[in-house]
């Protein structure tokens, strides 16, 4: 169990998949203009990467045993393919939650969270619950990072930023700034 | 025209005496003593340091700041630099203070637009792009040398070049000797400030006495840094109720660091800090668990400085989630 609590926390804080990984900035620049999108954004981010970590887990445990040469096609194939399954299956059974996620899904499944945490997981060998937990930190994460944006960025709509700075360019700067204080965790608990 | 003709103006018709340059002026005389202090621990080390990082945080307010020379005479960029120098050991080359001092204003106040509207603190952000880019210099303290005169350390190093920095000179921070030899500090001396450290994390006693006068002038947010810490305390005295041998004592951990300067100079910071009272105790606590957390379990000795900027981070978000609703609130929720 403590190992468990300590892959999720490693990966939503410590070593935060876009504040200190830098994986995933594309969401995390271009869908973190209001909270509540980005909130919407991030729930997608963890849908996905939760489906993303059971199918690892299967494919590493039944198939790729046989042919590890074909991991990051067979990642990037089955998870893409699975991802727009399960977007079809939603918009049959609740339409409601297709409305929620549906535009961020195609977006999210060629995003390279998703590459990163299949190779991860594959990489430190997690068994299925281990991926689950890892995924689900990596999802919170994601999701805290895009928040934190987001309220900077509705807050600084109000700023008279100066022309040079206004748009992408206070974006970058606020997401390095961000990365700045996200240093501070690093070498949390990695005695331990 | 006749005296006793009435003139109709628009209100407000009582303003308060206190503008921004006043609060501002009155932050820098309160650092004064700190400064003082710094000086006679330090050398004249001190004062090139703390010069070279206000010169550092003028150069873009003047050249950039879209007031031109108003924005200098606030004296916002002036806390900035004197806050910045504190934050430095005395023996760091004066170019990278004065970089330090131009990124935390460039980058951490113009472009949000300026007084007023940055999101981090402006200081500790340059001190975080310091921390980032030149590790070695700024957690090198020099031991305390005999001569007051003599330069702490290599201060007139050239740009870009390493600094020499002798080895058998350098001596270790109280959280430093804390940490990786499990060596406490009298408490005598962290009160007083005749230890190894940065300019401002020498004498707490010091810095509690500037800020209650900053307090009481009602120019701080008093909420803040009593918040912080009594959570560091309680925080660390159940830590040192459970195992005393690993973790350091409740008084250790409010007088060593930079806790006290950051708790009541850097939290308090009007623009970076929340609008609410409850946010601001949100604020407090999560600064005081973060500090702790970074010292004890994280790689580096000190956690202040990022236990701040994070929380900075969330003020955006704790501003939103303790906004108090203006019409209908219950008698008891009316005190926000």
């Amino acid at each position: 169990m403590g190992e468990l609590v300590w892959i999720f926390l490693s990966a939503m804080v410590i070593n935060n998949f876009t504040l200190a990984l830098f994986l995933g900035l594309c969401p995390f620049m271009g869908v973190s203009a209001r909270v509540e999108t980005a909130l919407r954004m991030g729930a997608a981010n963890i849908f996905v990467l939760v489906i993303t970590s059971v199918t690892v887990s299967f494919l590493n445990a039944f198939i790729l045993e046989q042919a590890p040469y074909l991991r990051i096609i067979s990642f990037i194939v089955v998870i893409a393919s699975l991802v727009q399954i399960v977007e079809t299956v939603i918009k049959k059974v609740s339409p409601t939650l297709f409305r929620e996620l549906g535009i961020y899904l195609p977006l999210i499944t060629t995003n390279c969270a998703i590459l990163g945490l299949a190779i991860f997981q594959t990489n430190r060998g997690y068994d299925f619950i281990e991926g689950l937990a890892f995924a689900l930190g990596a999802g919170a994460g994601l999701t805290l990072a895009l928040v934190l944006m987001a309220s900077i960025r509705e807050e600084s709509e109000l700023a008279s930023v100066p022309s040079i700075a206004r748009g992408m360019g206070l974006v970058l700067i606020i997401a390095g700034s961000l990365s700045l204080c996200f240093m501070g965790f690093a070498g949390l608990l990695s005695s331990s | 025209m006749n005296a006793s003709h009435r003139i109709v103006t628009a209100s407000p018709h009582i303003k308060a005496a206190d503008d921004t340059p006043t609060i501002m002026w009155s932050v820098v005389a309160s650092l004064a003593p700190v400064v003082a202090s710094a000086v006679y621990f330090f050398g004249p080390s001190a004062l090139l340091v703390l010069a070279a990082s206000v010169a550092g945080a003028l150069a873009p307010e003047a050249l950039l700041g879209n007031r031109g020379a108003r924005s200098l005479r606030d004296g916002s960029a002036i806390i900035t630099g004197v806050l910045l120098g504190l934050t430095l050991p005395p023996g760091i080359p004066l170019w990278m203070a004065f970089l330090g001092g131009a990124f935390g204003i460039g980058f951490g106040k113009l472009v949000y637009g300026g007084l007023g509207q940055n999101v981090f603190n402006p200081a500790l952000l340059g001190r975080a792009f310091l921390q980032a880019a030149f590790p070695v210099a700024i957690t090198t303290w020099p031991a305390a040398s005999k001569n007051w005169w003599a330069l702490q350390g290599d201060n007139f190093a050239f740009p870009l070049m390493s600094p020499k920095v002798p080895d058998a000179l350098s001596g270790a921070t109280p959280l430093g000797l804390m940490k990786f030899e499990q060596t406490s500090t009298p408490s005598l001396d962290l009160i007083l400030g005749s230890t190894s450290g940065s300019l401002g994390e020498t004498s707490g006693l010091i810095i509690l006495v500037c800020g209650a006068y900053l307090a009481a002038r009602k120019h701080l947010e008093w909420r803040i840094p009593a918040s912080i810490l009594a959570t560091v305390a309680v925080f660390s005295a159940i830590l040192y109720a459970i195992d005393s041998a690993h973790y350091p004592s409740p008084v250790f951990a409010l007088f060593s660091g930079g806790l006290m300067l950051g708790a009541v100079f850097m939290a308090t910071d009007m623009v970076t800090s929340p609008v609410t009272h409850r946010g601001c105790w949100i604020f407090g606590v999560g600064i005081g668990l973060l500090v702790v957390t970074i010292r004890l379990w994280g790689g580096l000795s000190e956690g202040v400085m990022y236990a701040i900027l994070l929380m900075n981070a969330l003020v955006p978000f704790i501003n939103r989630a303790t906004q108090p609703r203006t019409f209908g609130a219950l008698e008891a929720e009316s005190k926000p």
